[in-house]
């Protein structure tokens, strides 16, 4: 078993070699964290299949979040999710107050601009880790102030039936993955089409529509 | 409630997305670099920038001294190994001049669930790009490169250490 300063490392060597990639590619100003979002997603996927093996059947798309901001945030960034609110419309919004990449970093505003480098791997993984769980999402971070970090998981519903290896970039390889079968499963594909008659949108998204729920203890 | 008991191992969940997450490092590069002596060199390049780092936290941790002579260093990296990656690589195959060694070991948590295509790629290449970044913060150059790969069908992985020489601290280039 591997110690964490190893995964520590590997994590900055990773954004370090997507850096180097974007370099090369010309882009000066813009860098490139495709590359992280992708080895993340990688990542995610596979570690969901195994980490879910052995667990329950979730009872809904909450409760697949709560799994997400308890067991899942302990093993990989030693803490539970601060707080999770949600619009029950699709939008979860994670909020850790000591992200684990974060923390090492000063606290005030100098660093803030690199802030993006160091949760583009985390948004993959999340999304990733949903995408084994047939559920197709984008996620995005926000970072306001230096160890804190907010993730806004966006499910896409109507991708509901087949989640698609992202096929960003060059010529990555498009896989179909878990869910032929819940496809082929007419009782699955109503649930699923009954639930998607709200599509989220942007302008859903305001503080007074969100619920707060509570972490699991 | 029934999911309090099959609480997942933080420990071993965090070794396994290590050994993921390297794995799509390295299908990455080599989706991007057709070469794959290149992604070779890129990789044994991230092992020494990980190496380099990663000998502050062995010497805070471990508060060894200072090695006189391979065997110590030998004895040292085989700590290093437990320590970082829990295996126990056996050191052998001295050379009589006693400064060349082998590391060898049969199972290693990176290279767990790993397939290899037949071309050229060393999968484990971070290994001894990390013990060369590590071995030159303490000043000593050596050369690290592997004899035999479990990945390429033998039947244990055979990494081989040779020392070059002690640097000399010195005044950087371009600073006298």
């Amino acid at each position: 078993m591997a110690d964490d300063i190893l995964f520590d490392l590997l994590h900055s060597e990773i954004i370090n070699y997507a850096l180097e990639q974007s370099k090369e590619n010309g882009n000066k100003k813009e860098v490139d964290l495709s590359i992280v979002e992708y080895i993340g997603f990688a990542a995610g996927y596979k570690i969901m299949e195994r980490l879910t093996r052995e667990w329950p059947r979730f009872k809904d798309e909450l409760d697949t979040m709560k799994f997400i901001c308890t067991d899942f945030w302990t093993c990989i960034y030693k803490k539970q999710i601060d707080n999770l609110r949600t619009n029950h419309q699709g939008v979860y919004v994670l909020q850790d107050n000591g992200f684990r990449f974060l923390t090492n970093f000063s606290n005030g505003h100098q660093y803030l601009e690199f802030a993006p480098r160091f949760v583009a791997y985390t948004c993959g993984l999340i999304r990733g880790g949903l995408a084994n769980l047939c559920i197709n999402s984008v996620v995005t971070a926000e970072v306001q102030s230096m160890p804190s970090c907010k993730f806004h998981i966006h499910v896409q519903r109507t991708f509901a039936l087949t989640s698609v290896w992202p096929s960003t970039g060059s010529d990555r390889s498009v896989e179909t993955s878990c869910d032929q079968l819940c496809g082929k499963d007419p009782f699955f594909g109503e649930i699923i089409a009954a639930k998607s008659t709200s599509p989220t949108s942007t302008h859903l998204f305001k503080a007074e529509q969100f619920t707060s729920v509570q972490p699991r203890k | 409630m029934s999911r309090q008991t099959s609480r997942l191992d933080a420990k071993k969940v965090n070794s396994e997305l290590l050994t993921l997450t390297y794995g799509a490092l390295v299908c990455q590069m080599l989706k991007e670099q057709e070469n794959s002596d290149d992604v070779n060199k890129q990789l044994e390049r991230i092992g020494y920038n990980m190496g380099v780092r990663l000998i502050e936290d062995f010497l805070a941790r471990t508060s060894s001294n200072r090695c006189l002579e391979m065997r110590e260093t030998a004895d040292k990296l085989q700590q290093a190994f437990r320590l970082y990656l829990n295996m126990q690589p056996t050191v052998t195959s001295w050379s009589s001049a006693g400064d060349e060694f082998s590391l060898v070991w049969d199972q290693c948590p990176l290279s767990e669930w790993v397939e290899m295509p037949n071309n050229g790629l060393k999968y484990c290449a971070l290994i001894p790009g990390a013990i060369r970044g590590a071995l030159q913060m303490v000043q000593l150059d050596v050369q690290c490169w592997f004899v035999q790969d479990q990945l390429k069908g033998d039947a244990v992985t055979e990494l081989r250490v040779k020392y070059i020489k002690r640097l000399e601290d010195a005044v950087p280039a371009g600073e006298d």
